[in-house]
């Protein structure tokens, strides 16, 4: 399915790069120093760190997918965003950014240094920086297959136009290029879709039209008539919803352990907090994001429930079929880009999901070249050199992590399996990391030797659960019953969510063992703060508007009032 | 002082802004496929005005620090 862009299309993707590497160019004067290249010397607004803060992780696998489990799923696709993001993204800001902002810890590996001990920051700089570049690696071969399939522009080229792109704009201006260039991206995402969503609207006859149409999908595929369009009432048992899941999991796995492990910890998103003005700014960013956060879905998701509605009504739409038959949701939201939206606005939504795929790579990369610079360099390799030597080696390490991510890229096209694999191992490595940080901050008897072998429990822990559990239907080794098969869940999405809480549970038990059996190294006045317990309250003096609580509470009120509609 | 972040957005969005209403005026509307809503036109205007504001709130900033003497670093 090759789009025929116009003219019109390809000048607004060049305007879009054209103002990327103004962006870049205009920072560089002012990146002069590694606090600036690292942490835009903390001195961003909290409206911009907030926007960047969800920006980072909108990328384009997020807005392709979310459009895909659309249509796979319907309405529950939302509790990814109002039961997986908003209510980790309060705790972050209410419980957590004092910590990290207040500690001056530059990255989240030097956070653990500063609580526990050197090797529970090695362990976390290791792992996350090999993450990143997979994930970078991912974002890029993404782009690349989807400027193949949709305009026929060659692999190669598109990655690498990519990554010279980036290279510039991160290489001249740092983190604060990158933060710019996601709340640019941020905006773009918003324009580019919503024509898509209104169009859409109106073709199915608004809200009831388009509940009517999922109510008869619904029932062709034996549940309840509002099976795409509730998001809790099928959540009784995994049977009665097309997710295969059930509440408990849902909320424990999903909600508790998954969403506040990677909201709470990645330090992707919690770079873009640190480099705020002032430590209410920092609590803020997180909240602030939270507000467009929860209307992403009628963006990203609606999509996907509209392609299903148009593909009941027999004007000849339907989502394309992959090679064995099944239904490609994956391509849900090009589909309609390509249907439904004229030149001109297709550049649009192009150069939108082109942004989408360029700010999830700089994301990565920005993280990537802070962790190695300042956990891994500047801990372990070359300590105590001049300022300019690490600013210096932070463009190297962009070159290098760009060129990584590249070769990423091209694994991930060789090997048909290799992504759901390293993704299965990051899962194992990042579900416990909420367990060490929720005992590291709130309870100072927490050891360094807990937290390593805490770490290294939680791991072991989900792979020992997936390796004696599978999905029903499942094909691949890589999804799990390795061992023996003492369990089978009704979905892989739902094995998923237990695996995370096995390895949460696992983490905990084994952190609180180690801990009360080895002595603590640190002192009270060293931990200080750090524990919530050892830190006095942040006294700050900021006007009744822009306290954190009251934007905590504006936040989560807005959230169950859209969880009861769409209950 | 560090670039204005509203600088780049609002000329994007008012350049992309101009483009569209631009083509949706000019171009071919291609208005079957979305019911006769000169979509491009209007969605254009849309753009524009978001860009043309940021774009005015950048400048109103930049007076302000400008005139009163402020820290220019």
């Amino acid at each position: 399915m090759h789009l025929s862009l116009a003219l019109v299309d390809y000048v607004l993707l060049l305007v879009y790069f054209v103002f990327v590497l103004g962006i870049g160019f205009a920072l560089k004067r002012t990146t002069t120093s590694s606090d600036e290249f690292f942490m835009s010397g903390r001195s961003i607004p909290a409206w911009i760190t907030g926007l960047a803060f969800i920006s980072a992780n909108l990328g384009a696998q997020e807005v392709m997918g979310m459009g895909a489990s659309g249509a796979k799923y319907g309405m529950m696709t939302s509790h990814f965003y109002w039961i997986g993001a908003i209510p980790a993204m309060v705790f972050v800001g209410i419980f957590m950014m004092p910590f990290y902002y207040g500690s001056k810890a530059r990255s989240v590996p030097e956070y653990l240094k500063m609580r526990f001990d050197e090797k529970t920051r090695g362990l976390n700089a290791l792992s996350f920086a090999a993450m990143t570049i997979f994930s970078s690696g991912a974002s890029m071969y993404g782009m690349g297959v989807m400027m193949k399939d949709l305009l026929g522009w060659n692999f190669t080229f598109s990655v690498t136009v990519s990554a010279l792109v980036i290279l510039a704009y991160i290489g001249l201006g740092g983190l604060t290029s990158a933060i710019y260039n996601e709340v640019l991206q941020f905006f773009l995402i918003v324009f580019g879709l919503a024509p898509l969503v209104f169009i859409g609207l109106r073709l199915v006859g608004g809200w009831d039209g388009l509940t009517e149409k999922l109510a008869q999908h619904s029932t062709m595929n034996n549940f309840a008539p509002g099976a795409w369009t509730e998001s809790w009432k099928h959540l009784g048992t995994a049977q009665s919803n097309p997710m295969g899941v059930e509440g408990f999991g849902l909320v424990m796995g999903l909600g508790f352990v998954l969403s506040f492990g990677y909201w709470c910890t990645d330090f992707l998103v919690v770079q873009r907090a640190m480099a705020a003005n002032s430590m209410s700014a920092a609590r803020r960013t997180p909240l602030i994001a939270a507000i467009p956060k929860m209307f992403f879905p009628f963006l990203v998701i609606l999509p996907g429930m509209i392609a299903i509605a148009l593909s009941h009504m027999g004007t000849g739409f339907h989502l394309p079929l992959k090679p064995d038959g099944s239904t490609n949701y994956d391509s849900t939201v090009p589909m309609l880009l390509k249907e439904f939206l004229p030149s001109g606005l297709l550049g649009l939504g192009m150069t939108a999901l082109v942004a989408s795929f360029m700010s999830g790579m700089a994301g990565n990369v920005t993280a990537f070249n802070t962790v190695w610079t300042y956990d891994i360099y500047q801990s372990y390799i070359r300590p105590g050199q001049k300022d300019a030597h690490y600013l210096q080696m932070g463009r190297m390490a962009t070159v290098v992590g760009l060129i990584l991510s590249i070769g990423a890229a091209y694994v991930v096209s060789a090997f048909n399996n290799i992504m759901d694999m390293l993704q299965l191992v990051f899962a194992f490595v990042n579900a416990p990391l909420f367990a060490t940080f929720l005992m590291g901050m709130f309870w100072k008897r927490a050891t360094g030797h807990g937290a390593f072998f805490g770490l290294l429990g939680g791991t072991t822990g989900a792979a020992i659960h997936h390796a004696l559990t599978k999905p029903v239907g499942a094909d691949s080794i890589i999804k799990g019953g390795y061992i023996a098969v003492m369990h089978t869940y009704p979905s892989e999405m739902a094995q998923g969510f237990w695996t995370a809480i096995f390895s949460f549970g696992s983490c905990m038990f084994v952190t609180t063992v180690v801990s009360l059996l080895t002595k603590q190294q640190k002192t009270d006045e060293e931990l200080k703060g750090l524990v919530h317990s050892l830190t006095p309250r942040p006294r700050e003096e900021v006007a009744f508007h822009k306290q954190p609580a009251l934007l905590a509470i504006i936040v989560l009120v807005m959230t169950l009032i859209l969880n009861l509609v769409f209950f | 002082m560090k670039l204005d972040i509203r600088i780049p957005i609002g000329g994007m969005f008012l350049v992309d802004g101009l483009i569209l209403m631009g083509y949706g005026l000019f171009g071919h509307p291609d208005l079957a496929r979305t019911q006769g809503t000169n979509i491009n036109l209007l969605w254009g205007a849309a753009m524009a005005l978001f860009g043309g504001t940021m774009l005015t709130f950048a400048i109103l900033a930049r007076k302000k620090v400008g005139s009163t003497g402020g820290p220019s670093h």
